[in-house]
């Protein structure tokens, strides 16, 4: 009996909360025919905010890619004053208002701020595509990282240390003992990541300007035609968001490393 | 031989070689200092460089305030129904049975990989005017809470889910045959093994609902002592170009998520010592 | 694993290549955040004439003090349409824009329109008047003095009309506080502000004539009316110091005042400055029509009116702003 009940509340909450407005999207999107979405969603505007969106997650995610594996070793394998520290800063972006994190970059990147000059020799960050890769992979930081370390401790390094022991380089040692152990973990961070990136809005809502045809990414594009009038237009462009949502939902589920029993 | 063996117990040396591994730490660290320190820095330095006077007068504007207030009070709100809820849907997910589980579980990941402007459009097509069932809650409170407990609805749920797949459940079963009450087996035994994943999952849903602005900013109309939360209120004094006031608030917010972070995280790891 | 690299460097690349394919000139329009179905029309026509061949547009629409700050942190821009002058004057105090951008036969201004009140279908609340925005329970929607321009004409609309009825200054200035008590949220620009009251909020929007005109348009249930004393609304239009140096950007500029843009413009609701234009469309005169130059009605012009009423620090809306704070 109880079992039921929980099973009523808790598939009831997701209902109201979930599947019933995700559900409402597509059906506004394709209410006139799939026809009528096609259109509003391959507008030279739209069709531009997808691929510039997607531009800056193929240089986002690679870097934080990257980087997040670099930085996982050197917490894990090294030992540096400082390490806590750094911990800390890599978590930093989950707790971090994106407006805040647009804020901290338009302050250091614009005019008057610490690297302001660099617009005057034609370095354009701020309403322009390195603003907005800066902030999208401040915002997507943490995630390979935050999913490597774990393996990397759980692996431990006895096979690395008697690799290197028998004459195996650094290099070698990774590709062929570290890398295969945390390629599940990457795969995973790679998918959160991914994610994140293509879905920022509050930090590039700062950053970019705006300009259609230029900076204005996919989330950017809804809210203008939502403003604008064009509902239209903004459901379409949330249906070919939503659609990248489940492709990321999918990869979760095919990368994750938990067994489901039950 | 015991040489050899002890050279292989001392400290784990940088597998990417010693001059590799400090390489590898610059390279991080520069990174890292890069995009994320050199913008905070910025940030706090515009913060107090109109001096501390202005800072104050900033902060404690009424309708900052007022914004922070509310923040705070809305996220802390959802963060306890997300313990609630979140758990009872990983409970219902990992022990129960029943047609479509497994759609339902991919799709508890939905809402973080959902753009916040489309998660807000998706509830405004539901719960605002010209909604089909005639609810329309927008530019209210209730429409500002429903969209931070769509974006915090994963947090919760997947922190819970693998603790709950590992919990013996032998020890309930035991419970339940010696005439314990479901509620009680669950008081006693369950409960506190999860508590520690609870706790870590409602504090990355505070913090993620305190810092929310995608999502609010199209269904809570953004009224001013009313629905006008603090990202909001910043990205509005940026836009009216008072760029310390925006600064200050921001600063304000960090260091209270981050104060409420760390409060949640002690208590969490007290609580694991305790359990053993 | 490798081939979602692959994958990813391809998209990056055909990405990369798209965004990177406009050749010949572009032209940078920033404009105030009414105007963009106009401007869709004038660009297309002009795309059409000699002068406009093979020429590509960058467009941005946002409110129209937010644009000015953007263009003056380093937004590109080669014409700026904002919706007044002292938005401008601050892109030519950072020497963006040259002194003398609005010598021309029009002093650059592109298009007219009026304050107007844009209420629900049948006007239920009965609003005609100024009076009727401050009778209890009424609710006003106007968008935010301090990043909108159509927010500052819809106060020096109100003053105006407040000192056209005799009121002396500091009469109007304290319809302006009582005003704003109604005022339950002040949406960043004016679209924004229409988009707020198409979505139930509010009982009175103040707002252009030309945005009025839009949301009939788009199927909003709404009317509006234009009070008998209203102010005249001149949007100007500017070429940027890097404008100037894109024939393009120049030529687009003039074409701005062709009859082709203008009756453009008076399409999507806007009042055209070439009377040309004008014809066969009507637009009601009210009585009470009133410019921000009106000097026996207190107004002399936006340069003092920007400073005494908008100033961030000391400026009368900054005072009553703060008053707000309950």
């Amino acid at each position: 009996m109880a079992r039921y009940a929980l099973r009523f509340g808790a598939l009831g909450y997701l209902a109201l909360l979930l599947f019933v407005p995700v559900g409402l999207v597509f059906y506004r999107a394709f209410e006139h025919g799939f026809g009528h979405a096609w259109e509003a969603v391959s507008t030279h505007q739209a069709v531009h905010a997808l691929e510039l969106t997607l531009l800056i997650a193929a240089i986002a995610v690679p870097a934080n890619t990257v980087f997040g594996i670099v930085l996982a070793l050197a917490l894990v394998r090294t030992r540096f004053p400082g390490r806590g520290l750094v911990n800390a800063i890599v978590d930093l972006p989950l707790a971090l208002s994106p407006v805040v994190v647009g804020l901290a970059l338009f302050l250091l990147y614009g005019r008057g701020g610490w690297l302001g000059g660099l617009a005057g020799h034609g370095v354009k960050i701020l309403f322009a595509l390195p603003g907005m890769v800066l902030a999208t992979m401040f915002v997507s930081l943490p995630f390979v990282v935050r999913e490597v370390v774990p393996v990397l401790r759980e692996i431990g390094t006895d096979q690395e240390q008697a690799a290197e022991t028998l004459g195996a380089s650094p290099l070698q040692i990774f590709r062929r003992i570290t890398f295969p152990a945390i390629r599940w973990a990457v795969a995973y961070g790679v998918v959160l990541t991914t994610a994140r990136a293509i879905g920022e809005f509050g930090a590039v809502s700062v950053v970019s300007g705006r300009i259609e045809g230029r900076t204005e990414t996919l989330p950017l594009y809804v809210q203008a035609q939502f403003e604008g009038f064009d509902t239209p237009g903004a459901y379409a462009a949330s249906v070919v968001l939503a659609l990248l949502a489940i492709a990321t939902v999918v990869g979760l589920r095919a990368f994750h490393p938990r067994e489901e029993t039950a | 031989m015991a040489a050899d063996a002890l050279a292989l117990e001392r400290a784990p040396r940088a597998v990417t070689g010693r001059a590799g591994g400090s390489l590898a730490r610059g390279v991080a660290t520069g990174y890292l200092s890069l995009v994320v320190l050199l913008p905070l820095a910025a940030l706090i330095w515009t913060s107090r460089a109109s001096g501390l006077g202005t800072f104050w007068e900033q902060a404690t504007r009424p309708e900052a305030v007022a914004a922070l207030k509310l923040t705070l009070g809305v996220a802390a709100v959802c963060a306890l129904l997300n313990a609630v809820a979140g758990t009872a849907i990983a409970w219902t997910l990992v022990r129960d049975r029943f047609p479509g589980k497994g759609v339902v579980d991919a799709l508890i990941d939905l809402p973080f990989a959902l753009p916040t402007i489309v998660a807000g459009l998706t509830l405004l097509a539901l719960y605002g005017s010209g909604g089909p069932f005639g609810i329309d809650v927008a530019f209210t409170r209730s429409a500002l809470l429903l969209a931070l407990l769509f974006v915090t609805l994963p947090f919760v749920v997947r922190a819970v889910q693998p603790v709950l797949l590992e919990l013996d459940s032998e020890m309930e079963e035991a419970a339940a045959s010696l005439g314990a009450r479901p509620l009680a087996v669950f008081r006693r035994i369950v409960f506190p093994n999860l508590l520690p994943a609870i706790l870590s999952g409602v504090a990355l849903a505070f913090a993620r609902a305190v810092g929310e602005f995608g999502a609010v900013v199209l269904i809570s109309g953004n009224l001013p002592f009313k629905t006008e939360v603090a990202s909001v209120y910043i990205f509005g004094q940026l836009q009216s170009g008072n760029e310390s006031g925006a600064a200050a608030v921001s600063v304000l917010l960090l260091v209270i998520s981050l104060a409420v972070l760390l409060a949640i995280g002690a208590f969490r790891r007290w609580r694991t010592r305790h359990d053993g | 694993m490798k081939s979602i690299w692959i994958a990813l460097l391809g998209i990056a690349l055909l990405a990369g290549s798209a965004a990177g394919a406009s050749k010949g000139t572009t032209v940078d329009l920033v404009a105030y955040s009414t105007p963009k179905d106009a401007y869709g029309k004038i660009i297309s026509a002009f795309q059409k004439t000699t002068a406009g061949n093979g020429v590509g547009f960058t467009q941005s629409y946002d409110a129209s003090g937010e644009q000015a700050r953007k263009v003056a942190a380093g937004q590109p821009a080669d014409v700026v349409n904002l919706s007044l002058q002292p938005d401008i004057d601050l892109l030519v105090r950072k020497n963006l824009l040259p002194k003398s951008w609005k010598q021309n036969a029009h002093r650059g201004i592109v298009s007219d329109s009026v304050v107007v009140f844009v209420v629900r279908d049948g006007n239920p609340k009965h609003i005609k008047g100024w009076g009727d925005l401050i009778k209890t329970g009424i609710q006003v929607i106007t968008p935010n003095p301090f990043t909108s321009g159509g927010a500052r004409w819809n106060v020096m609309a109100a003053y105006g009309a407040l000192r056209r009825q005799g009121k002396s200054d500091r009469q109007a200035i304290q319809y302006l506080s009582k005003l704003f008590h109604h005022v339950p949220v002040q949406p960043d620009s004016a679209r924004q502000a229409l988009q707020v009251f198409a979505q139930g909020k509010g009982d009175v929007l103040l707002t252009y004539e030309n945005d009025a005109i839009y949301a009939g348009k788009k199927g909003v249930h709404t009317e509006y009316h234009i009070p008998k004393a209203t102010l005249l609304i001149e949007t100007p239009v500017a070429l940027t110091k890097t404008g100037l140096a894109k024939p393009a950007a120049k030529a687009f500029y003039r074409y701005l005042w062709s009859s082709t843009a203008q009756k453009a413009f008076a399409d999507q609701g806007y009042r055209p400055v070439v009377k040309s234009a004008a014809r066969g469309y009507r637009f009601y005169k009210p009585p009470g029509l009133f410019t921000i130059g009106t000097k026996k009605l207190g107004l002399n012009g936006w340069q003092r009116v920007n400073r005494r009423f908008f100033d961030p620090n000391s400026g009368v809306m900054a005072k009553i702003e703060r008053s707000l704070g309950r």
